[in-house]
C-alpha cells in the first residue's frame, strides 16, 4: 500500500462499512435511520475559480462514532465541515447527513443537528441567558427551561449566566458555545477546533464533557482539531487531509503503525511535509 | 406552523434583547427623525408665518418629510437589524438553525415595524406639540401610506439583506445610500408633473411616488385616492415577492460561492 493514500482510486478510500462499530459499543441513535450513516461524504469536491479547496473527498461517519478530520492550515477541513452542514455547496459530489443530503434537503435534519466552530460567535450583546433561550427556541427544544438547567449544570455556567456573551473571557464563551451546540441534544455535532482557545486543564474539562454528552446521548461527533492528543482521547477514527485531498485514514493507532511514527503527532507532521 | 411562529418569535426576542440592552441605541432611534423634524419644522413654521405664496405648501413639506422618514427609517430598521448578525458573526449559527429565510424575513420586518414605532410616534407628538402639525388629520388613509411606505421599505430591505449575504460587507454602504437614489424619482416633495415626461414611467414604477401624490390629495384637496392606494397595494405585494426571491437567490447563491462560515470576518 502506497504511504500516500491520495493515489489510491477514491472507493478506496472509504474508511469503515456503516454496520461497522466503533470501539465503545454504541446502539443506532434512531431505529428509523438504521440504514443511512450518520455522515457520508461522497466524491466532494469544491472548486473556487481554478483552486479546488477540496478534492474528491470520500468517508463515511457511521452512528455513534467520533471521527477526527485532521489537516494543516488550508487543507480543506473547515470547507467539508461547511458542505456538510449545507453552508456551502459542493460543486460535485455530496454530503449526506442522516439520509439527507445537505445542498437540497438540510432543513429536514437542521434540527438533529449543532455546531461549534472559531469562525462564529454567539451575539456578544445578549447574556448568556438569553442566548441559550433564543437558540432553544429556534431549535425548538421541549421544556427548555430544564434544558439550559441542565446546560448550566454540565458547563458550569452559573456564574456567566446573566453576563453579556461579549464580555466573557475566550474560554468562557468556549464554554457558551459548546452549551449552544447542545442545546437540543443534537445526534450529529460538528465541532471546529472545539478546545482551541482553552488552558490544558480547561480543554481536558470539555473533552471530558464532550465525551459524557457522546455516551450518554450515543451521538455523533465529527471534530477538527490540531490538538493531536485530543484527538487520539476523543476519535475513534480520523480522516487526514492535505491540498484539499484525503491522504490518510484509519484509526489513530493503526495510521501509527502503518507509518511507523509514535503517535498521531508524527503521523500528523509526516504527511503535512510530504502530502 | 407554530414551531414557525415560534421561531420568529424568538428572533425577534433576540433582537429586542439588543434593542434594550442600550439606551443609546433607542435614543439613537428617535434622534435622527427628531432633528430631522425639528429644521423641517422651522422651516414649516418660517413659511406658514411668512404668508407668502409659499405658504399653502408649507403642511405639504412637513407631511413629506414625515412620511419619506418612514420609507426611510422602515428600511433602515430592517437592514440594521439583519446587519447585527453579520456584525456578530453570527449568521452562521442561524444558517444551521432550523431557522427557514423566510421566518428570518418575517422577523426582521416586524423589528422593523417596532423600531419605526419607537421612532415615529415621539416625533409625531413633537411635530404637533412644537408646531401644530397634526399628521392624523390626512384620515384614515394615513393608515394606508404609512401601510404601503413600510411594504416597500421591507423589500428593499430583503434585496439589501440578500446582497449583504452574498457580496459581504461591500455591500453594507447600500444600507445608508440606496434611498437616496429613490428621493428624487419617487417625488417626495413636488409632483410627478414637475418630472420630464421621460421620467414619468420611472416615477409610476415606484411604489412612494403613489403614496406621495395620495398625500398632495388628501392635503391640498381633502380627497382621498383610492385607486392611487389600491395600484400602489398591488405593486407592493409584486415587489415583496420580488424582494424576498432576491434575497432567496442570493442566499442560494452565498451558498455556492461560500462564505457564510466566515461572513463577518
Amino acid at each position: 500500500m502506497s504511504r500516500i493514500e491520495r493515489f489510491l482510486p477514491r472507493r478506496h478510500l472509504t474508511p469503515v462499512s456503516p454496520n461497522a462499530t466503533p470501539a465503545q459499543d454504541h446502539a443506532p441513535v434512531s431505529p428509523a435511520d438504521d440504514e443511512a450513516p450518520a455522515i457520508a461524504v461522497e466524491d466532494l469536491c469544491k472548486q473556487y475559480r481554478s483552486h479546488w479547496a477540496v478534492d474528491d473527498v470520500n468517508f463515511i461517519v457511521p452512528k455513534g462514532w467520533t471521527v477526527g478530520l485532521l489537516g494543516g492550515n488550508g487543507a480543506g477541513k473547515t470547507t467539508t465541515i461547511a458542505m456538510i452542514m449545507g453552508l456551502i455547496v459542493p460543486s460535485f459530489g455530496r454530503a449526506m447527513v442522516l439520509g439527507h443530503d445537505m445542498a437540497t434537503e438540510r432543513h429536514k435534519v437542521l434540527g438533529r443537528m449543532n455546531f461549534e466552530s472559531p469562525y462564529v460567535a454567539l451575539p456578544g450583546r445578549l447574556t448568556v441567558r438569553q442566548n441559550l433561550t433564543v437558540f432553544g427556541r429556534l431549535y425548538g427544544v421541549a421544556d427548555l427551561k430544564a434544558r439550559i438547567e441542565e446546560l448550566i449544570e454540565d458547563f458550569e455556567l452559573g456564574d456567566v449566566l446573566d453576563r453579556v456573551t461579549g464580555r466573557l473571557s475566550a474560554g468562557q464563551k468556549t464554554r457558551v458555545a459548546i452549551a449552544k451546540a447542545l442545546i437540543n441534544d443534537p445526534d450529529v455535532l460538528l465541532l471546529d477546533e472545539p478546545t482551541a482557545s482553552l488552558d490544558p486543564d480547561r480543554a481536558e474539562w470539555v473533552r471530558s464533557r464532550l465525551t459524557a454528552y457522546q455516551k450518554r446521548r450515543r451521538a455523533t461527533i465529527l471534530l477538527s482539531s490540531h490538538n493531536m492528543t485530543e484527538v487520539e482521547q476523543l476519535c475513534d477514527f480520523v480522516v487526514i487531509m492535505s491540498h484539499g485531498r484525503v491522504v490518510a485514514m484509519g484509526r489513530p493507532a493503526e495510521l501509527a503503525e502503518r507509518f511507523k511514527c509514535r503517535d498521531l503527532d508524527e503521523v500528523f507532521i509526516y504527511l503535512a511535509r510530504v502530502a | 406552523m407554530s414551531q414557525s411562529l415560534n421561531r420568529i418569535a424568538a428572533m425577534t426576542a433576540r433582537y429586542y434583547y439588543i434593542l434594550r440592552s442600550s439606551w443609546l441605541r433607542l435614543l439613537e432611534i428617535v434622534y435622527w427623525p427628531a432633528m430631522q423634524m425639528l429644521v423641517w419644522g422651522f422651516l414649516y413654521t418660517y413659511l406658514y408665518d411668512s404668508k407668502s405664496a409659499m405658504a399653502s405648501t408649507a403642511g405639504l413639506l412637513l407631511g413629506a418629510v414625515l412620511l419619506w422618514d418612514v420609507l426611510f427609517r422602515g428600511q433602515l430598521g430592517f437592514t440594521f437589524t439583519f446587519l447585527e448578525e453579520i456584525w456578530s458573526r453570527n449568521l452562521a449559527n442561524l444558517m444551521m438553525s432550523p431557522l427557514q429565510p423566510f421566518e428570518l424575513a418575517a422577523s426582521l420586518m416586524l423589528m422593523s415595524l417596532i423600531r419605526l414605532v419607537i421612532g415615529t410616534l415621539p416625533v409625531l407628538l413633537l411635530t404637533f406639540v412644537l408646531f401644530g402639525f397634526n399628521v392624523f388629520a390626512m384620515g384614515p388613509g394615513l393608515i394606508l401610506f404609512f401601510l404601503n411606505l413600510v411594504l416597500t421599505s421591507w423589500a428593499i430591505g430583503l434585496v439589501i439583506a440578500g446582497l449583504v449575504i452574498r457580496q459581504g460587507f461591500g455591500a453594507e454602504s447600500l444600507a445608508y445610500s440606496i434611498m437616496i437614489v429613490l428621493l428624487p424619482l419617487c417625488c417626495v416633495y413636488y409632483p410627478v408633473a414637475a418630472l420630464p415626461l421621460w421620467l414619468h414611467p420611472v416615477a409610476w414604477s415606484l411604489t412612494p411616488t403613489y403614496v406621495f401624490e395620495g398625500m398632495r390629495a388628501v392635503l391640498l384637496d381633502g380627497s382621498f385616492r383610492t385607486d392611487l392606494m389600491l395600484e400602489c397595494l398591488a405593486l407592493n405585494a409584486v415587489y415583496l415577492g420580488i424582494g424576498f426571491t432576491t434575497f432567496v437567490a442570493l442566499l442560494h447563491s452565498a451558498r455556492h460561492k461560500g462564505g457564510l462560515l466566515t461572513m463577518g470576518e
